[in-house]
């Protein structure tokens, strides 16, 4: 049931600005002012998140070390699955972030008569989380037309590649980002769905972006190519470029379903710095991704430590107490000085 | 805060991205409106309402190519007394003959490229075209 409180909290939403944005008056609220909170909102409580992680010491070295490390010559070393070098870092996050490796390495297990449990790759995940990101980059990028006055070239490209990839279809043109979008939402939650793990430890806050990133791509799509009404593009436009340099007008009316989908990318602006979604700034902030294992050759210091406890070798150890464990016979490396009147 | 020197330009790097149309739309003097020159022949009446023709001619001029190519319905539509056979040169055009001053100054700022254009003729193209043969 916690998809089903996911889902009615979207359609909450969805009825709040359908209905909303019908008062006279109302469509200020929501084209204007909600979306500049939520832009605030965003980008301070994003900054604030990561600061505070900046803020939290990491007491050890702990990369995640999944290959061969250092040794000897003639042992080859993994540099990418245990870097020493800051570039071998950088080139291990750059594939994280770009190509989420660590999904790659993705496994299920399962339980056989036996009983016996068996491990095998899977890759569903990965390729999944693949499409879904992807496309919400290429979507977020390609509506930038809509806040940019001149259009750049470049991003007219972008558009003229993605409505090819769809084979040129219908009118306005349709976007294969639009499908692949659409698809890896799906996928991704019929995965928490149907493998029994997942669902098991799935809760109402890995469900509700999952739908709202949907009723997102389903209001953009509706809006596009079925519910045109007074979705007329000169003056959505010109309402994005005011809100970008901070002019906003609302000149003429703009159709329910655009209010819908712009109140739902508010909601999301402002969901993200509170939630799960914040691994897209946290992917950067992982000990476990971002350090070197190198912590045989230079030691990790631990910010906690009390600078005034100076660390204590076992040769210093011994001088210190070298008289008692002799009187009590323990064994010591170094023997007491011979005594002159021994002799 | 520890890794200043990494996360203080990340943290910028980032917020520079998030408000990407902010400043570029600063940087380039943003554009104005678009403004479409209406026919030039003063006509007043469409085959849709203003509206209806700003938010979905092109479904319109897609819903006719198909009628048209692909089942041969090449039905002349009588709207108030007006005669328009379906085609863009041949119903669009006789009004809206400015294809640069009414369609472009449209599609031009909300950067959409119909590739209607890659076949059809603007009246101006039409007329060179016929001048060099
Ligand atoms: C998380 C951010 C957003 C996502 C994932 C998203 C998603 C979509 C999708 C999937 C479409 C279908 C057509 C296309 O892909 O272009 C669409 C269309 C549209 N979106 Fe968004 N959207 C987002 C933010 C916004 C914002 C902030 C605006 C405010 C200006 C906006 C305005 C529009 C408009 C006007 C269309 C119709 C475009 C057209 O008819 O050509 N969207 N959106």
């Amino acid at each position: 049931m916690k998809y089903a409180f996911s889902f009615l909290a979207v359609i909450a939403l969805v009825l709040i600005a359908w209905l909303g944005s019908q008062i006279p008056g109302m469509q200020y609220l929501f084209g204007v002012a909600i979306p500049y909170l939520a832009i605030m909102i965003f980008l301070g409580g994003f900054v604030y998140r990561v600061v505070q992680w900046a803020k939290s010491p990491v007491p050890f070295s702990i990369p995640t070390t999944c290959g061969q490390g250092v040794s000897l010559d003639f042992i080859k070393q993994d540099k990418l699955d245990c870097p020493t070098k800051t570039s071998e870092v950088v080139a291990r996050m750059f594939l994280e972030i770009f190509m989420f490796r660590s999904l790659f390495r993705n496994t299920k297990s399962e339980l056989h008569e036996g009983p016996k449990i068996t491990y095998e790759s899977s890759k569903w995940l990965w390729i999944f989380a693949l499409l879904f990101h992807y496309s919400f980059l290429v979507i977020i990028v390609r509506h930038m037309r809509l806040f940019l006055n001149p259009v750049p070239a470049w991003l007219q490209f972008l558009d003229f590649m993605d409505a090819g990839a769809a084979l040129q279809v219908g009118a306005p043109l349709l976007y294969a980002s639009d499908l692949v979008l659409v698809l890896g939402v799906v996928l991704l939650f019929s995965r928490r769905l149907i493998n029994r793990q997942v669902r098991y430890i799935s809760l109402a806050n890995d469900y509700f972006p999952l739908f709202l990133i949907f009723a997102i791509a389903t209001t953009g799509i509706l809006m596009r190519y079925f519910l045109r009404t007074n979705i007329d593009i000169i003056s959505i436009k010109e309402l994005a470029v005011g809100l970008v340099t901070f002019s906003p007008v609302i000149s003429a009316k703009i159709g329910s379903i655009f209010y819908i989908h712009i109140f739902l990318v508010s909601t999301l602006l402002i969901y993200f710095p509170y939630s799960k979604l914040m691994h897209m700034g946290g992917v950067f902030m992982s000990p476990t991704r971002n350090m070197k294992n190198d912590s045989r050759a230079k030691r990790h210091i631990n910010p906690w430590n009390d600078p005034t406890i100076k660390p204590h070798s076992y040769a210093g150890y011994e001088d210190e107490f070298r008289e008692f464990m002799v009187d009590a016979g323990i064994p010591v490396e170094k023997e007491l000085p011979p005594k002159k009147d021994d002799e | 805060m520890y890794n200043k020197g990494t996360i203080i330009p990340g943290l910028i790097i980032f917020v520079l991205f998030v408000t990407f149309p902010i400043w570029f739309n600063g940087l380039t003097t943003a554009g104005d409106l678009p403004k479409p020159e209406l026919p030039p022949g003063g006509e007043k009446q469409c085959v849709m309402p203003a509206d209806y023709m700003r938010a979905n001619h092109m479904q319109l001029l897609n819903e006719w190519r198909d009628n048209v190519l692909r089942d041969g319905d090449r039905e002349i539509l009588e709207i108030d007394g007006k005669k328009y056979p379906k085609g863009l040169q041949m119903a669009c055009m006789q009004c809206h003959t400015q294809k640069e001053k009414f369609c472009d100054s449209c599609h031009t700022y909300a950067a959409v490229d119909p590739y209607c254009w890659d076949c059809h003729l603007t009246p101006n193209e039409a007329a060179s075209k016929e001048a060099t043969h």
